[in-house]
């Protein structure tokens, strides 16, 4: 089928199989590796993207559903040099080790904190307990969040 | 104790928390993973069904193009070697090869065009296999007349490792108490995020294949691969990029790796496989799954006398290469006797071979499981003295070193007690008892857990001879260069993937040579770029890379001097190099470090004959080992209707010599105790009795999320380790270590009242509950025979 994501900002057209994954489309179809696969069944969140302002698992939603929806992935954060807040809230604390689940809850926390930006900390945790992580023991990617969510917040 | 002094010419690098200069890249999505790369063909791997059989025929699609053993006729089989404990061989085929020995075993790679193409023709190949009964359970398969998993190990027992010190019998004898703890450490998988996966290339001009695969060791992959495909190791490059983790699995060869490059060769193109989270789950390499049986002699002041263990491994179906299976029950029995100063020990510890998965190393590796036996241990001993826990430990911590352990260890500088005292006081104990007793009036159990216990890390080539290891993975080699442009090129052996180790390594040579990180571009992961080195497992690459590092820096350090001194006209000992120059001590008088580079390499002449044209170093270092130790106490709330565990607390007092960047330091304490949280609540792979595996998604093995891991406070001794020349320990598994101790004694001391005692991880809710409603029914057994209840 032929269809057209819009990631970043910018049109891709390309013929996918009905059965193709939004994930697999983004990554092989449209070159956008930054989003990461991790278990392709919805738990790990590592392939989190925003669609239409939604954070999703790009692994559960199949690319034609995606057909002229708004998609914004990990490599339209920054703009140009500018780290957006979370990402260098990341980075300043220390919320990455290997860095494969990152652009999963940069999407995740970004998606929900531009939905909701004065969401308790205990809801935040709920949040980002939709995603894993192996290495951070989770301690600095909350402390990220929190920190990026003051500073997402006087922008 | 604390010092982050500078070894340098001014600045001070070292002991900062500086952030992380890889994380730029990964943080905006230009991070390098296998999986990014485009192939012409991709692979499928088509797996056994079933657990044990003799495989018959591979039924293959028409047309399609269908690997498998037969074809792979004059490749080697996988044969990792040990030549001590009565160890037996066992090979492992790149595809199977007339037998089946677990679920998930690959017998077939299919080559398609597509990664889509290639599964939908692996679900059309058929496999005729006869089916054996398997045998799935280590001590199940130590019995007579349990079925042979390989024909060339009768007994299943594939190593068998016994120790006795000379006095054990008489002081065993002589004790005033034993103490006993049955353990039991199920299955884990490591989990790394992403699954393993590998792409191989072949250079029609030069003949060469380029192996990019997720591995934590790309110079072993490539004599591994090398040693079995038979072809020079020079026409094999092996690129380890962005790994997403790998906590010890991706260490292990993977078969299907062999494959990948003999397909590369057969094909003279490219080929790529990405591994799903099911076939990590079920054949990605499994870890721990061991049985402890800990007995303690305890004299009448409650010292522990002698310690006897029997360690029984479930090793899995084949040894994983490079380490062989003995990894596992080797260092069990080696390092057993842990914190505590006890001279006599005696430990059986076999690896026992099974119709499941291989094992692999796992982050912490035994430890996990000898450390939680060893501190249930501590904790019964006390019960059964009457005596705090705490004072327990008190009494039995080594405290005067170096110490001589039974197994002839030598440890080096640390602080049982301190940190134990540490711990101690920051969760202020007696107020804990007494919130603890008004909770219990109130229905709710709360329960405080301590482990104290040594990590032995950065240890060099004489730790892997003694376990008689024909590959000893031990030393490192780093080549620090400064090229004409003046940046520094450090190439390292070790492979880092999360550690952090490009900010950590450039942090000790911007000391060593007195310039800036920015200035350093750490290069690791390719064989064509890096010197040999082993890669990065076990706590060893910030000690023996970091080690190396600073042989290398420091050699490079005297040559800036050198040339300095030359076209400065000043006595070397007056050179300073500081803040990228090197300057004359007490005039005006500089020269950038850049501008001395691009001299070393252009105006040779100047130097008379007497320096080298150039400027690059080589370090090697092969360290004795040092150990960092930790005490972890956790606080939990057992909710006794469901068998629900909180952690409400987590307390870390650990010390791991000189921190040379205390973010990063913190951040691998985080994560090992998040992991050592899901080994003592959560995570198993489960097998039943046909040797199907029932947990192969992430909905059914449970790695913690965020919600499961309570704040973690860290707090920090550093005692300067004199068996590593950074001063540095290492501290990557010790997190994952005390964890799972500390958590399951806190439920046992929460559930007390009940005397339930919990000796089995992960204490899952089904666990607690079964052990609290066996207690209930032995309770109301013993009031109806008229004895008290607990």
């Amino acid at each position: 089928m032929d269809i057209t994501l819009t990631i970043n900002g910018r049109d891709h057209a390309i013929a996918v199989e009905p059965r193709r994954t939004l994930a697999d489309a983004i990554r092989e179809d449209c070159g956008q590796t930054g989003t990461h696969i991790g278990c392709e069944h919805g738990i790990c969140g590592a392939c989190t993207i925003i669609v239409d302002g939604e954070p999703i698992r790009s692994c559960l939603m199949f690319a034609v559903q995606a057909n002229g929806k708004k998609i914004r992935t990990v490599e339209g954060l920054a703009n140009g040099d500018k780290l957006h807040p979370m990402q260098q809230a990341f980075m300043d604390h220390h919320g990455l080790q290997c860095g494969f689940c990152t652009p999963g809850f940069l999407m995740l926390a970004i998606g929900v904190l531009e939905r909701e930006p004065n969401i308790s900390d205990d809801g935040l945790l709920d949040v980002l307990s939709s995603n894993l992580c192996r290495c951070t023991g989770y301690q600095n990617i909350i402390k990220a969040v929190r920190a990026a969510a003051k500073d997402m917040r006087k922008e | 104790m604390s010092a982050h002094g500078t070894r340098g010419s001014g600045t001070t690098w070292v002991g900062r928390a500086i952030r992380r200069l890889e994380d730029p890249a990964l943080i905006t999505g230009k991070g390098r993973f296998t999986a990014d790369l485009p192939a012409i063909h991709w692979v499928r791997f088509v797996r056994s069904t079933v657990a044990a059989g003799k495989l018959t025929k591979v039924h293959a699609p028409k047309g399609a193009m269908v690997i498998t053993a037969a074809d792979l006729k004059g490749v080697k089989k996988i044969t990792p070697m040990l030549h001590k404990f009565n160890y037996r061989p066992v090979g492992q085929p790149a595809l199977a090869d007339g037998m089946v020995r677990f679920t998930g075993e690959p017998v077939a790679a299919v080559v398609a065009a597509s990664e889509e193409e290639a599964e939908d023709i692996a679900d059309q190949v058929e496999l005729s296999i006869d089916e054996t009964t398997p045998v799935t359970d280590a001590r199940r398969a130590l019995e007579a007349g349990a079925p042979q998993v390989h024909a060339e190990a009768p007994g299943n027992v594939i190593l068998e490792g016994k120790v006795k010190t000379p006095d054990f019998d008489t002081v065993w004898n002589g004790a005033h108490k034993i103490v006993k703890v049955e353990a039991r450490s199920r299955r884990q998988n490591a989990t790394p995020m992403e699954p393993r996966g590998a792409h191989a290339s072949y250079d029609v001009s030069t003949g060469r294949v380029t192996l990019t695969c997720t591995t934590q060791m790309p110079h072993l992959t490539r004599t591994a691969i090398c040693d079995v495909l038979a072809f020079p190791e020079s026409d094999l490059r092996v690129i380890a990029p962005d790994v997403g983790g790998g906590f010890g699995q991706k260490m292990s060869l993977a078969s299907e790796y062999v494959v990948l490059v003999w397909l590369a060769r057969k094909l003279k193109s490219s080929v790529a496989w990405t591994e799903d989270r099911r076939e990590n789950l079920i054949a990605g390499f499994h870890s721990r799954d061991q049985h402890i049986t800990l007995e303690g002699a305890f004299d009448r002041q409650s010292k522990l006398v002698a310690l006897k263990a029997d360690i029984v491994s479930n090793v899995g179906a084949y040894s994983c290469f490079p380490t062989t299976c003995g990894v596992e029950p080797l260092m069990a029995m080696a390092e057993m006797p842990g914190p505590y100063d006890v001279q006599q020990y005696a430990c059986l510890a076999r690896g026992v071979i099974t119709n499941t998965c291989t094992m692999a190393p796992y982050r912490g590796v035994s430890r996990p499981v000898i450390t939680f036996t060893l501190e249930r241990l501590m904790d019964k001993a006390a019960r059964a003295f009457a005596i705090d826990p705490i004072d327990i430990r008190r009494r039995n911590l080594i405290d005067k070193f170096p110490y001589k352990s039974a197994m002839g260890l030598e440890y080096d500088d640390a602080t049982y007690k301190e940190t134990l005292e540490m711990a101690v006081e920051a969760v202020d104990v007696p107020a804990f008892r007494a919130r603890q007793k008004e909770a219990r009036a109130k229905g709710r159990y709360l329960g405080i857990g301590f482990a104290t216990f040594s990590e032995r890390t950065g240890y060099g080539s004489p730790a892997f001879a003694a376990r008689g290891m024909e590959i000893t993975p031990g030393w490192e080699t780093v080549i620090v260069s400064v090229d004409p442009s003046g940046f520094v090129e450090a190439r390292i052996g070790s492979s880092p993937h999360g550690q952090g180790l490009r900010t950590t390594l450039a942090q000790i040579i911007a000391d060593a040579i007195g310039t800036t990180p920015e200035m350093i571009k750490v290069v690791h992961g390719d064989t064509d770029r890096a010197p040999y080195g082993w890669g990065t497992f076990a706590s060893r690459s910030l000690v023996i890379s970091g080690g190396a590092t600073l042989i290398a820096a420091r050699k490079v350090r005297a040559k800036l001097i050198k040339i300095a001194s030359h076209m400065l006209e000043a006595a070397p000992d007056d050179i300073v190099l500081a803040d990228g120059s090197a300057k004359v001590a007490g005039t005006d008088r500089a020269i950038p470090i850049a501008k001395l580079a691009r001299e070393a390499y252009t105006q040779t002449h100047r130097f008379k004959g007497e320096i080298e044209p150039g400027l690059t170093e080589t370090g090697h270092y092969d360290p004795p080992g040092t150990f960092s130790n930790a005490c972890h106490d956790a606080i939990v709330d057992v909710d006794a209707e469901t068998g629900h565990v909180k952690v409400e607390r987590f307390v870390v007092a650990e010390d791991a010599g000189l921190i040379i960047n205390p973010m990063i330091a913190d951040g691998q304490v985080h994560g090992g105790i998040a992991q050592g949280i899901g080994n003592a609540l959560l995570e198993e792979i489960i097998y039943d009795d046909n040797g199907g595996i029932l947990t192969a998604t992430l909905a059914d093995y449970l790695p913690p999320t965020a919600h499961e891991i309570p704040p973690i406070e860290l707090h920090h001794i550093e005692t300067p380790s004199p068996n590593s020349i950074t001063k540095a320990k290492g501290l990557g598994e010790g997190g994952c270590i005390g964890a799972p101790a500390a958590v399951v004694n806190a439920i046992n001391d929460a559930l007390s009242p009940f005397g339930v005692e919990i000796e089995e991880i992960p204490a899952t809710p089904q666990r607690i509950r079964a052990a609290l409603r066996s207690a209930e029914k032995h309770s109301a057994h013993s009031r109806a025979s008229g004895n008290p209840g607990p």
